[in-house]
């Protein structure tokens, strides 16, 4: 007895659950399904069985680009020495205020 | 309570099983124990799949149904035991029944085991379903109005996903079009009973607890043939065979199987007074 | 009250979330070099997906990742087949979102394992074949009612406290993964003890039929944790290398006595007995002495002489065989979608 050979698997999809009102779609797994319809169907089922979500997103895994980790240093190290872009870097007088 | 006291339960038998001379109350007893019992056989059956689904994907989908289904069942017979005088709660009902005083349809019974089957099964009885619950929204029983109100949720979602598997067996490869017709075929001469009159259900439809059966009869078939065409499937011609008499505890002979499964735990303790 | 000592899932997931504005600033000035896995393992941060990664550490997260889907998804049977003869509608409910979640368990785990690049029908493949292995107590038959109950409540509890460490495990999926299992695991193992517990003030019947299932569980929930792995033991076992990488937290015998230290109160508690006449609380060790595990039957029953070894990759090779034509179909269904919505943009 073994499997069936020479079956086409179902593509993958990543799902994305926006865990209630006024929150991000956030990355929650993945899952098999033959197609958009069918995936975020199956996306209910096993991600938000419990409430967990409002609303959802599935996206082919082969159609998601990703940076790859070789890229990381020149990508995101650069950012790195820009403190100005965030408020904490400028000191402000204690008494002045809406600040 | 009914437990220990079998002067009462042979009354309670008795009152359930003949149609004649019931109060206004058991005769809605009997219409909310056919809705009870037709959400409760069909969890059986859903519950079964679990584990033997054709992905794992859909073992979770099946298994969401057959939940729903469940607890609309053990709201609906608890309001039939209230209703009935009896008292009898939800587990009273499902576990110490004998099948003539079972009063679902034969639809929900069958034992077909194949997934063409279920869906085809699912796609009629969710199409009926919807249109159901949709009208008994305005139940002048709070309670059933109460069910409904969650459960067209519930049977909408239901009846998408038969009608996306069907579309998909029926559009899909050759021996998945053929199995799906021949299940079509195999669900017809248990359509029927779903849109078919007692008089628990006229009675019930007089007093605004319930919904004719009848009514709901075309907008359910309308689901299905559309359906049906999108899936380049063809409706069945009118079946020989009609399934009758579920509401009267009339059913096939593979009933008695599925409450001895269903029931024989509890009634091997009939001393247990909680599980 | 069964080990939570898991990371909060309701943690901040992105910035805006959290609207933790500084974090942010503090993670953008403070970020590591990062790319080294030694160096990423050795500061206990989390190897992700398309990270550099020996291979032994590939093959071992797979070949872990596999099995304990494997185990979720084979687990589902011999709950599974009480789901039709539960003993009340409330009973039948909850086992069926439990098994429910078993498969939903197996499928988060899956995912888990795709994202080091195998694909999901490759590993189901190894598991029809016998190429790759699910847990060893599910090759038990469940005999009565109590025995629901008493896989939430041992079973459960002990794969709750492997699992719980698991969710520091140093590969980012599998860990968050974990973290959504465990959060569901609780209610399992406690839906097992209110069987027990119900069952234990019930009738006599009600009563015989749950210590019937505590002797019958106690030894194989102890075999779950796998061989004695510290001391002599520890020499040629795995233990060792998963736990430099991070993927292991504890070792099998410290596990394993935790679980009984965890269990034996609360067995205490229901008036059952537990099958080991040399359970005893040990002052000196701060801990339960316990007898000898037969690891023979261990053995035995991983070599395939359980009592059901064969039925359930039967049962699994059944419902995946029976489904291929649904599964075809769907294909089928669309690839022909797409191919139509192309005519139509043309």
């Amino acid at each position: 007895m073994s499997t069936k050979q020479g079956e086409r698997s179902w593509p993958l999809w990543e799902v994305f659950v926006r865990g209630k009102r006024g929150l991000s779609h956030v990355h929650a797994g993945s899952l098999h399904a033959p197609d958009a319809q069918m995936a975020l169907r199956n996306a209910r089922d096993l991600y938000t069985r419990r409430q967990e979500g409002v609303s959802l997103w599935v996206v082919k895994a082969d159609n998601i680009t990703a940076s790859s980790p070789d890229e990381r240093e020149s990508f995101f190290d650069p950012a790195g020495d820009k403190v100005y872009r965030h408020p904490t870097f400028y000191d402000v007088p204690d008494d002045v205020e809406y600040l | 309570m009914l437990r220990g006291n079998p002067d009462l339960m042979r009354e309670v038998q008795k009152e359930m099983t003949e149609p004649t001379g019931l109060q206004v109350d058991s005769v809605l007893a009997r219409y909310v124990l056919g809705l009870g019992d037709d959400a409760l056989i069909y969890a059986q059956r859903l519950g079964e799949w679990i584990s033997r689904a054709p992905q794992i994907e859909e073992d979770m989908a099946l298994g969401n149904i057959g939940l729903d289904l469940l607890g609309q069942a053990r709201a609906l017979l608890t309001r039939a035991g209230e209703l009935d005088g009896t008292g009898r709660n939800e587990d009273q009902l499902a576990y110490f029944r004998d099948e003539r005083e079972f009063r679902n349809v034969h639809l929900v019974e069958q034992d077909w085991g194949d997934f063409g089957d279920e869906m085809a099964r699912l796609l009629w009885f969710s199409a009926y379903a919807a249109e159901l619950y949709a009208r008994l929204v305005a139940s002048t029983d709070e309670t059933v109005a109460g069910v409904a109100h969650k459960a067209v949720k519930e049977v909408a979602y239901h009846r998408d996903h038969a009608r996306q598997w069907v579309v998909r067996l029926g559009d899909g490869t050759q021996v998945s079009h053929e199995r799906m017709q021949s299940a079509l075929e195999r669900v017809a001469p248990f359509v029927d009973e779903l849109f078919v009159e007692d008089p628990a259900s006229t009675a019930a439809a007089q007093a605004g607890v319930g919904v004719r059966p009848s009514e709901l009869r075309e907008a359910a078939t309308k689901f299905v043939t559309d359906t049906v065409s999108e899936a380049t499937l063809t409706m069945p011609d009118e079946p020989k065979r009609h399934a009758r008499g579920g509401r009267d505890g009339i059913h096939s002979s593979i009933m008695g199987y599925l409450l001895a499964e269903m029931q024989h735990i509890a009634r091997s303790h009939p001393d247990a007074k909680t599980w | 009250m069964y080990g939570t000592d898991f990371v909060d899932p309701n943690e901040p997931l992105n910035a805006a979330e959290g609207g933790a504005l500084d974090a942010v600033v503090d993670q953008a000035t403070t970020r590591g070099k990062g790319g080294d896995f030694d160096e990423l393992i050795a500061t206990d941060k989390r190897i992700e997906p398309r990270d550099a990664m020996p291979d032994d550490y590939r093959k071992t997260l797979i070949r872990q990742i596999a099995q304990h889907a494997h185990s979720e998804i084979i687990g589902m049977q011999p709950e599974g087949n009480w789901i039709t003869r539960a003993p009340s509608l409330r009973r039948k409910a909850i086992l069926m979102a439990k098994v429910q979640d078993e498969a939903g368990h197996g499928l988060y785990l899956y995912s888990a394992a795709e994202t080091l690049g195998v694909d999901r029908a490759e590993l189901l493949d190894k598991l029809h074949s016998g190429r790759q292995r699910y847990s060893s107590i599910f090759n038990y038959p469940t005999l009565t009612w109590a025995d629901a109950g008493a896989i939430g409540w041992l079973v459960d509890g002990a794969a709750i406290m492997n699992q719980v460490p698991l969710c520091r495990c140093s590969y980012g999926p599998y860990a968050r993964a974990m973290i959504r299992v465990c959060k569901e695991e609780s209610f399992h193992q406690r839906q097992g003890f209110d069987i027990l517990w119900t069952l234990v003030r019930g009738t006599d019947g009600q009563q015989a039929m749950a210590q019937d299932a505590a002797n019958r569980w106690w030894w194989p929930s102890l075999m779950m944790f796998g061989p004695p792995d510290t001391g002599e033991a520890a020499k040629g076992g795995h233990t060792e290398q998963s736990m430099a990488w991070g993927i292991k937290r504890f070792s099998n015998d410290e596990l394993r006595q935790k679980f009984i230290d965890m269990t034996v109160p609360q067995a205490q508690k229901l008036g059952l007995t537990l099958p080991d006449p040399d359970l005893r609380w040990n002052e000196e060790r701060g801990h339960w002495d316990f007898g000898e595990i037969d690891w023979d039957e261990f053995k035995a029953v991983l070599r395939g002489d359980g009592a059901c070894n064969d039925q359930r990759i039967a049962h699994r090779l059944a419902a995946h065989n029976d489904g291929a034509w649904v599964r075809e179909a769907a294909t089928a269904y669309a690839d022909k979608s797409s191919a139509r919505e192309e005519g139509a943009v043309a």
